[in-house]
């Protein structure tokens, strides 16, 4: 656990973020350098539009035919000779892990990057059946270090300077290692040579699995998913059942989407496709190898119109690096596995029992700029606001905001009263307001005006206006030229026949 | 052809100016724009929190008083937004309010969007000899794609120098009641995006949504800057009266 998540509310994590300059810099820098990385590659691609419409169709189809392909994917994966399992929950994934540990009499697992691992906790798991368990992705080695989790879905120690990471390895090292990037990585890599040696276990993610030929694929820079994969003796494979395509010409789309939308690269430094354990020519490679097929609260989304897009992410984290709020809190705010707009929404969607979810669909001002970054369109900022809703209609609505929005709709479902209402503001606030401005920190403007001023109300309001403002505009008598009613009455035809396009 | 105005409960209380503005603009242009006073407000606040059926008692306002408008304008994105994305879901299960929600969704139309793409105006002819800098409010230039007509007017006007925003795409951290109830996130974005315009030295910011303009200038009168905030539609009629 990390410090952020010992805090119960999403306003008491994000105080602590708020509050961490370190973090904050570090997060800002980082985020920038993704957004801008993405934005060139993007561009210098091109038609990048295309390409997102032409990765979203690939995965709305793969998801309304998610059964048909997962079994293909499986019974090709078993005709290679891999074990495939399937998990209903968390807790049935992690014993079925154990289980294949167990009888390997496993002392070492090592692991490349998997956030199907975090959401699982296999390492917890796997250290209380005394199995050291070692992550060799730099990032999240340096959060096991700190004994924290992911506070970004691919930049793990996003959250860390160099002048921290450097302080942990030294722990590590026991001698001080400077803040020098390549210095640290070659003790890190030294370091996790002997461990790739030592394991019995390689553990892996994967970012897609096809159908068509059984195989799953990694995505990685260090290589070091190559070395989890070929150099220990049995391959455990972590896979979130949603993370299918249907053939190797799907993965092309996704291969141009995934890594430029990620890290703004054209292709990651390393792209593997795993068919099968070692065959008899093959020089290296698992001799035994699984995959455990995770559900996990994913199938709640099948059939959801409101939700079953969630399953078409990539996982490339584009929406963290737009997100404004990811910006300033940080990952460890949101307080779970995934963070940021997509795990805002997917963290509360895994889980069924709505009285579970707490505030994170709150965190967000609904700006859209997840899905204007998302690179199979999926529309989080919709979803946040399905999951208002939800929890307002099992019931899980607070009071204060129920009576709030009680009396909203007593005011706005009726003009009259609502100019009342102003009236009443325009001479209550003569007792607050001042040269224009409102500057009182008390009730519902506390947080409001601790860093701003409210606007008073002008003595007139538009309605009120109105009356002597269309008696004016009449006086000067306003004479439409043919050019603009030609242009309205055009705009008016289209309409007609159905050509006005939305946004 | 009957063009009505969507003041928006935000303008319609607090910044009646707007309105104004974009009435005698219009007038202009021979659009005589009629205030039917029976609406209220689109009801977003209570959408966004996720009380639908409380935003359905406001929308259901502006869909009786709009129902025999052929054109309705708005000086807001955001606003317009919630009736051209979210007033079909909200009446989804209402098969004869879904049908007015519908017509309501295709005549409205945000202010810059009615000026440039309907009447066809790229030039107001206007002068505005100072310094501005425009950003670009979310929901207006996500959910609308509305990027180039406040762009087109604004170059168009004479003698003024339009300065980039640092990091204009990114929310200013109004969010409506995300505001209230996460203020202690939108205090950081909004501050950040104070010291955005603070940094572009521009003596005007403009924008196309009041309720992102608020947050902005009540950050900077807040910290004693005194930069102008306006509406792109005020800004043009000052302008026009000044040429």
């Amino acid at each position: 656990m990390s410090h952020g998540q010992q805090a119960s509310t999403v306003k008491e994590r994000s105080h602590i973020a708020l509050n961490n300059e370190f973090l904050r810099k570090a997060v800002k820098f980082t985020t920038e350098r993704l957004r801008n990385g993405k934005k060139k590659a993007t561009e210098e691609h091109g038609n990048w539009e295309e390409w997102r419409e032409r990765g979203r169709q690939i995965r709305l189809h793969t998801i309304a035919h998610l059964d048909y392909y997962l079994n293909q994917f499986v019974e090709n994966a078993r005709a290679n000779g891999v074990h495939v399992h399937f998990a209903a929950d968390g807790k049935e994934a992690v014993e079925l892990s154990m289980k294949i540990a167990a009888s390997k009499q496993t002392r070492s697992v090592v692991k490349s990057k998997s956030m199907v691992s975090e959401e699982l906790h296999i390492n917890a798991a796997l250290e209380k059946m005394g199995i050291e368990a070692v992550e060799t992705d730099l990032g999240e080695y340096i959060i096991q270090l700190a004994g924290e989790t992911p506070s970004h879905i691919i930049i793990p120690a996003i959250h860390k300077n160099r002048y921290q990471i450097a302080e942990l390895l030294s722990k590590e090292a026991g001698e001080t290692l400077p803040a020098d990037t390549s210095i640290l990585a070659g003790f890190v890599r030294r370091k996790l040579r002997e461990k790739f040696l030592d394991a019995e276990i390689g553990m892996t993610g994967c970012n897609f699995a096809i159908a068509e030929t059984g195989s799953m694929v990694l995505f990685e820079n260090e290589g070091n998913a190559r070395m989890v994969s070929t150099v220990p003796k049995t391959q455990i494979t972590l896979m979130g059942m949603e993370r299918i395509i249907p053939t190797f010409a799907d993965l092309e789309v996704m291969a141009t989407l995934l890594p430029r939308s990620a890290t703004g690269q054209k292709l990651t430094v390393y792209m593997s496709a795993i068919s099968g354990p070692k065959r008899d020519a093959d020089a290296d490679g698992p001799e035994e190898m699984h995959i455990i097929i995770v559900d996990n609260g994913r199938s709640l989304q099948l059939g959801d119109p409101e939700f079953q897009e969630l399953l078409n992410c990539i996982r490339c984290g584009a929406c963290l690096n737009a997100c404004p709020v990811y910006r300033h809190i940080g990952g460890h705010a949101y307080g779970g596995t995934y963070s940021g707009p997509i795990g805002a929404v997917l963290t509360p969607a895994l889980q069924s029992n709505v009285a579970e979810w707490d505030d994170i669909a709150n965190a967000s001002s609904l700006c859209g700029a997840c899905y204007e970054a998302c690179p199979v369109k999926i529309p989080l900022h919709d979803m946040l606001v399905y999951l208002r809703n939800r929890k307002v209609e099992k019931g899980y609505g607070q009071t204060a905001e129920k009576i709030g929005m009680k009396g909203f709709a007593a005011i706005m479902s009726n003009s009259k009263r609502m100019r009342s209402v102003i009236k009443m503001g325009q001479i209550g606030q003569k007792l607050v307001a001042r040269q224009g401005m409102i500057k009182t920190k008390i009730g519902p403007l506390k947080g409001w005006n601790s860093v701003r001023y409210l606007p008073s109300l002008p003595n007139q309001s538009f309605r009120e206006r109105w009356g002597t403002l269309e008696q004016e505009v009449q006086a000067s008598n306003p004479k439409m030229s043919d050019e603009v009613r030609q242009r309205m009455e055009q705009a008016l035809e289209q309409r007609k026949n159905g050509g006005r396009h939305h946004g | 052809m009957k063009v009505s105005l969507f003041i928006t409960c935000l303008s319609d209380a607090i910044y009646p100016r707007v309105g104004e503005a974009m009435v005698r603009l219009l007038a202009r242009y021979g659009v005589q724009v009629e205030f039917p006073k029976t609406q209220t407000c689109c009801g977003q606040p209570a959408f966004n929190s996720g009380y639908w059926e409380e935003a359905r008692e406001s929308a259901r306002t502006l869909l009786a008083a709009f129902e025999d408008s052929d054109f309705v304008i708005s000086p807001s994105g955001s606003c317009t937004g919630m009736i051209q994305h979210y007033y079909p879901k909200l009446f989804e299960k209402d098969p004869i309010m879904i049908e007015k929600a519908m017509q309501l969704q295709e005549k409205t139309y945000e202010f810059t969007q009615f000026l440039v793409q309907v009447l066809g105006v790229k030039d107001v002819g206007a002068v505005f000899p100072h310094k501005v800098t425009y950003h670009p409010s979310c929901h207006g230039s996500r959910l609308l794609g509305i990027k180039e007509e406040p762009l087109t007017l604004m170059e168009n006007v004479k003698g003024m120098e339009l300065i980039p925003l640092p990091f204009a795409e990114d929310c200013c951290g109004f969010g409506g009641t995300f505001a209230v109830k996460m203020s202690e996130i939108s205090a950081a974005m909004v501050s950040e995006k104070a010291q955005h315009v603070l940094e572009s030295e521009a003596e005007v910011l403009v924008g196309l949504d009041m309720g992102c303009m608020m947050n902005i200038s009540g950050n900077l009168m807040y910290q004693g800057k005194p930069i102008r905030v306006m509406h792109l539609a005020e800004l043009l009629y000052e302008g026009v009266k000044q040429a």
